[in-house]
């Protein structure tokens, strides 16, 4: 039912010195479990044909890509569509494991920032050095007062999550950080 | 009178005047005046009136230690007062007035105070107003508060139109202060390759050096700090920031920075202030020094300025303080002044030398220049009452009871010596050393603020440290052993005529008597004067602390910034002790005053708090929503149609769900994902009920306690399969629960396999609640919810109408009922799907009221009405949804203490009125007779309270002494004032007891 499905803010958009845009759906799957287990990571790379992240960092392939998140998760993300039908597939595939898969497309909100000021907006934000963060980083951490994750998937570009329901703080907070002429001159 | 000299100032641009306001009436001044500098050129030299005794007073310093400028600054929207005038960068249009004046600043009424001199002493408030009582708030206070005081507040409904910023940064090394000290420092640091970044809090780079004539490598100041500038401009790995204070120094290396971004220029679109929230491995603190005034009779008259301060409005602004300037100084920096105004053309008749002897080369380059220096000699006292018209003379030594001579003078140029600014070193516990050479407190560097590795974090450089010579070569090495880089000889080197050591005066003439002691001021801008400080400590405040707070020392906006070593070194002579065996008191952040919008930033507005919304919950404003705040979530209260009032919307759509077919979001419920081969255990151990016996495709509602077996919170657990079970928490409890149950799974059941996922924004959930709800659903199609298929208590997944749902036959209403929960994304398509196929049944929505109002009726207790954290499911009637066949559970042992088996403890009761009108929430229920503090004893109190749309009368809830034993009873609730309301103690089931309702 995926035709009815729309995103917390669709279409959302702000120009400042750097573009905030709201990412539409994606498939994202939480995949809880021990990540030194050899069943996990093969199944991880049957699925998805992403090699186990390193800590705070996300491997990619065609379509897909594995971030961790803590010392026994990693976020899945895939196509929203492809999400139920992943969810099953690990399931099985870790049911000998003591591993827990569960869809959390729903319940986030992804933004995309892009433009070279990206740090510097988010710098305003979170209490993280954007300095040490390069692509294929990610970084759970908060902006102002609601949780974030925030991915630099492009040279220029970051993927930032948060829950669905603070979908509208987290555009207003960023629309903020970027407005023009409060560009701080830290980063960038 | 001061006035703009016709050459010179290094800070200004006479090809770009700026007009501003002061007090209504129109000046004009310079680009890169300060607005204090523009004052001052105008021969502004009344700014103010002072804080108790309204004496007029003018600018003193050029810094940010200015205690006596301080201004209302803008209007209406963008008032904001007390602004140091001397921090204060002139633009065109500046609008300012003076303070603390009444009715205005050149004729002030209440300096009536200042001629009873005994009037506000040390100690005042506190003695003169004890009697009789009454008095203190109808007579004394109004008319303190209308003499005393700093500023005034901007009107109530006044909004700041400006945007603050916060932003996190991190670095090797952070020095702060932008003087040839900190420049160097940060260069040394930064050629070795660290991340350094560079604050100095005014407009300019190097601060003193190019005022006092300091030469570096044979070339004048300036030059070398431009080369250095460009320097640290051409490194990637440093950042130069200006007009960005350094507000505080916290552990860790943690570090406020309050940048005024536009302040300057309000016209530029930009946030005003942005706070800095700083990480460095390491800080230099460059901070500098600030010059002490000399206590002498009449030292707060306008005119009297720090010799230091003059040179500074001289040099940089072509400002000369007056025509005939006297110098009072006890060290060899003030002849610089001397020197400079002489220079300027400006007259010095005197240079008053409290040493007995004054010969080195800047005393002597004052001769040359035919000043004329009195040694061994004071100021007796100033001449003058709004402004200076001269000074008398007397020795140093004497009471003062006599002048030896008097010169006619507009200003006078004053020098206590210096004390390094120590605030940031202090600031996270570094410690001081009194310096015995330079008469004040430095660092001492074996006692440095400790970071997590043990060691300092903090150095100081410069004057900072106490170095009021020579600094480059401290500031080098300090540069380079900040970041461990291998260290070399200074590359750059200052000369400075050599000076002779300062002499302490802290009273002026050292035996004054007590009359010219009632007029030497400390702290201008609290009124603290000698004679305060010396009764203080004849009254027995021994203690520097209690001293100030006593004789409010200090406490004013520039927290004692020239007040500070003067307060204490008279108060240490009181006591007949050293200055270091009293000490000084606590150096705080902030720096100066930073502002509250830096420290809000982006909360304000939109982004005040994080509102949470549910997918509908555009919907629900589209649709008449009466918001509630539930958490941050906000909930429809009710759904207002037009013209409709709030309790009608709530009892029709009471009535609607028990006769047609209803809808409530509920997708702010906790959904908690908990998995594992434990998983049973674990919930078993949570909750008072078994779970683990719960069977998939079952639910069970469960009780969740706090270890003293408190109830917690509640909500209705489902069993997805032998390992997983989905726990639904209240909407308030969801982040709450899920934090439990990882603090217990982490720390202490650390080794059960058991995965807790908070799914609660995976799902919206949607009630569908009616005798119509059956029916609705299957119009839809698509899975079968039959009694038979979807018995109570029972859960099924599937597709409804195309969508994906989980479905829940459960029910808080007593109503035939369903709560499906949906993926978020679908959610609103889903619940336009339902109102548009119930639209025929009259499908309505209802909101938290309405809700309330059906569990109510049903005697369903609600967390936090029913539970307060002192009640036990026992006092509820909920002992069937404790286990008795388990061990334990959380909360097991509490509920066997003595306390908890009272029988006399509040139970669960139904209470209906006499009257049937609506009993007020938590209304208590008073017995005759008075408790041994003349209270109504109370044998009761309500916990829900409404009125009954189904019932039509007044419906209650509440917890009374031994209540489900006195059924039938009637108590009496105490309402607004006497008055009393009856009520009977009932059943708390009030509607279909037996559930034929929801059973269908």
């Amino acid at each position: 039912m995926s035709d009815l499905a729309t995103s917390a803010l669709p279409g959302a958009e702000f120009s400042g010195f750097v573009q905030v845009r709201e990412a539409g759906l994606h498939g994202m799957i939480t995949l809880r479990g021990d990540l030194a287990s050899g069943t996990l990571a093969a199944a991880l790379h049957n699925a998805t044909g992403c090699a186990l992240p390193a800590q705070r960092k996300v491997t990619r392939a065609e379509g897909f890509a594995l971030a961790w998140m803590s010392p026994d998760e990693v976020l899945i993300l895939c196509p929203y569509a492809q999400a139920p039908a992943l969810v099953a597939t690990l399931a099985q595939a870790l049911a000998g494991e003591f591993a827990t898969v569960a869809n959390v497309s729903d319940a986030r909100a992804v933004f995309t920032l892009s433009g070279p000021g990206w740090r510097d907006a988010l710098a305003k934000l979170c209490p993280v050095d954007f300095g040490a963060m390069a692509e294929g980083d990610i970084r759970r951490t908060r902006a102002a007062q609601v949780a974030a994750a925030i991915w630099v998937s492009g040279p220029q570009e970051v993927h930032l999550v948060c829950f669905r329901s603070v979908a509208g703080y987290m555009f207003d907070l960023l629309s903020t950080a970027a407005a023009p002429g409060s560009e701080p001159g830290l980063y960038a | 009178m001061s006035y703009r000299l016709a050459q010179g100032g290094r800070l200004i641009n006479r090809a770009a005047p700026q007009t501003f306001r002061f007090n209504g009436k129109s000046f004009t001044g310079f680009a890169g005046d300060t607005l204090a500098a523009g004052l001052l050129a105008n021969g502004q030299m009344l700014v103010g009136r002072s804080f108790k005794y309204h004496r007029p007073r003018g600018i003193v310093a050029s810094g940010a230690e200015e205690p006596n400028a301080l201004v209302g600054l803008g209007s209406g929207n963008s008032f904001e007062p007390n602004q140091r005038a001397t921090t204060t960068e002139l633009f065109e249009g500046l609008v300012a007035e003076s303070q603390n004046h009444w009715p205005s600043l050149d004729f002030d009424l209440l300096a009536v105070n200042n001629l009873v001199p005994q009037f506000l002493t040390a100690g005042f408030y506190y003695k003169t107003f004890l009697q009789p009582r009454a008095f203190w708030k109808h007579v004394y206070e109004p008319i303190i508060r209308r003499s005393a005081g700093l500023g005034k507040a901007p009107a109530p409904e006044a909004r700041d139109p400006n945007r603050y910023e916060q932003i996190y940064a991190f670095c090797d090394l952070l020095v702060i202060g932008g003087g040839i000290a900190g420049l160097q420092a940060a260069l040394s640091a930064a050629q070795a390759g660290a991340r350094v970044v560079l604050w100095e809090q005014t407009a300019h780079w190097g601060g003193r050096a190019p005022v006092d004539g300091v030469e570096i490598d044979g070339a004048p100041a300036q030059n070398w700090i431009e080369t250095t500038l460009a320097k640290l401009a051409a490194l990637p790995n440093v950042q130069l920031r200006l007009r960005c204070m350094g507000a505080g120094v916290h552990d860790h290396g943690y570090v406020l920075g309050y940048e005024r971004v536009t302040d300057h220029a309000p016209d530029l679109d930009a946030p005003r202030h942005r706070l800095w929230r700083m990480r460095a491995r390491r800080i230099i603190t460059a901070t500098g020094a600030i010059e002490r005034p000399l206590s002498f009779a009449g030292n707060d008259l306008p005119g009297v300025m720090l010799a230091s301060a003059m040179r500074d409005y001289l040099v940089n602004y072509a400002i000369a303080p007056g025509r005939e300037v006297v110098v009072v100084t006890n060290n060899d920096d003030a002849y610089r002044s001397a020197i400079a105004l002489r220079k300027a053309g400006i007259g010095v008749p005197a240079v008053i030398d409290a040493r007995a002897h004054a010969t080195g080369p800047l005393p002597e380059a004052a001769r040359a220049l035919g000043i004329r220096v009195l040694t061994g000699k004071g100021i007796r006292k100033v001449k003058g009452r709004k402004c200076v018209t001269g000074v008398e003379v007397c020795r140093i030594d004497s009471k003062g009871t006599a002048y030896t001579d008097t010169f006619s003078c507009d200003a006078v140029a004053m020098s206590g010596g210096w004390s390094p600014v120590v605030h940031l070193w202090s600031h996270c516990g570094g410690k001081l050393l009194w310096d015995d050479r330079g008469h004040f407190f430095r660092p001492d560097p074996s006692r440095p603020p400790l970071g997590a590795d043990g060691a300092g974090f903090v150095q100081v450089c410069g004057a900072a440290n106490g170095d009021l010579g020579a600094v480059l070569e401290g500031a080098h090495g300090a540069g380079q052993k900040a970041v461990s880089a291998p260290l070399t000889p200074a590359p750059a080197q200052e000369k400075l005529e050599s000076e002779a050591p300062m002499e302490p005066v802290w009273i002026m003439p050292r035996r004054a008597e007590y009359d010219l002691r009632t007029k030497m001021w400390l702290d201008f801008q609290n009124d603290v004067k000698v004679a305060d400080v010396q009764l203080a400590a004849r009254e027995g405040y021994h203690s520097v602390e209690h001293t100030k707070r006593y004789t409010t020392l200090g406490m004013a906006t520039d927290q004692g910034k020239l007040s500070n070593i003067n307060g204490l070194a008279v108060l240490s002579d009181a006591l007949g002790q050293p200055i270091p065996a009293t000490g000084t008191t606590t150096f705080r952040p902030p720096y100066t005053p930073i502002s509250l919008g830096a420290i809000g930033a982006e909360a304000r507005g939109a982004t005040f708090q994080p509102l949470r919304k549910t997918p509908l919950m555009d919907w629900h404003a589209a649709h008449g929503a009466d918001w509630e705040p539930v958490g941050q979530w906000r909930r429809p209260y009710t759904y207002l149609r037009p013209g409709e009032k709030r309790h009608d919307a709530v009892n029709r759509e009471v009535r609607n769900a028990r006769e047609n077919v209803a809808l409530l979001d509920a997708s702010t419920l906790g959904k908690l994902l908990v998995r594992g081969p434990d998983a049973g255990k674990f919930l078993d151990m949570l909750y008072t009920n078994m779970m683990s016996s719960l069977k998939p495709g079952a639910c069970r509602y469960g009780l969740m306690c706090t270890e003293n077996g408190f109830l917690m919170d509640d909500g209705v657990v489902a069993r997805l399969d032998e390992q997983s079970f989905l726990v639904h928490t209240t909407s308030g409890g969801a982040d709450h629960v899920h934090g439990w149950m990882e603090d217990w799974l982490q720390c202490e059941w650390w080794d059960w396999k058991v995965h807790v996922v908070n799914l609660t924004e995976q799902f919206a959930q949607i009630a569908v609640v009616g005798p119509k709800a059956r029916v609705l659903l299957e119009r839809l199609g698509g899975m079968d919810l039959g009694a038979q298929a979807l018995p109570f208590m029972g859960w099924r997944e599937g597709k409804i109408g195309g969508f994906d749902a989980r479905v829940f036959r459960i029910s808080f209403s007593g109503e035939l009922s369903f709560e499906i929960a949906i993926p978020a994304s679908q959610a609103r398509a889903f619940w336009d799907r339902l109102m548009a196929e119930g639209a025929d049944m009259g499908i309505m929505p209802y909101g938290t009221e309405a809700l309330h109002i059906l569990r109510a009726e049903k005697g369903f207790i609600m967390i936090g009405d029913e539970t307060d954290g002192t009640v036990i499911p026992q006092d509820l009637g909920l002992n069937w949804a404790i286990s008795k066949k388990k061990d334990d559970f959380l909360g097991k042992r509490g509920m066997e203490r003595s306390a908890m088996q009272n029988p006399l403890r509040w139970q669960l009761v139904g209470l209906e009125t006499v009257d049937g009108s609506v009993l007020p929430h938590g209304a208590l229920a008073v017995k005759a007779g008075l408790n041994a503090n003349k209270q109504a004893i109370t044998e009761g109190r309500v916990t829900s309270s409404y009125f009954s749309a189904t019932l039509g009368r007044g419906i209650a809830l509440g917890l009374v002494e031994r209540g489900p034993a006195r059924m039938g009873e009637v108590l009496s609730f105490a309402g607004e004032g006497k008055t009393r309301i009856t009520a009977r103690i009932v059943d708390p089931v009030f509607y279909d007891k037996d559930g034929a309702k929801q059973n269908v």
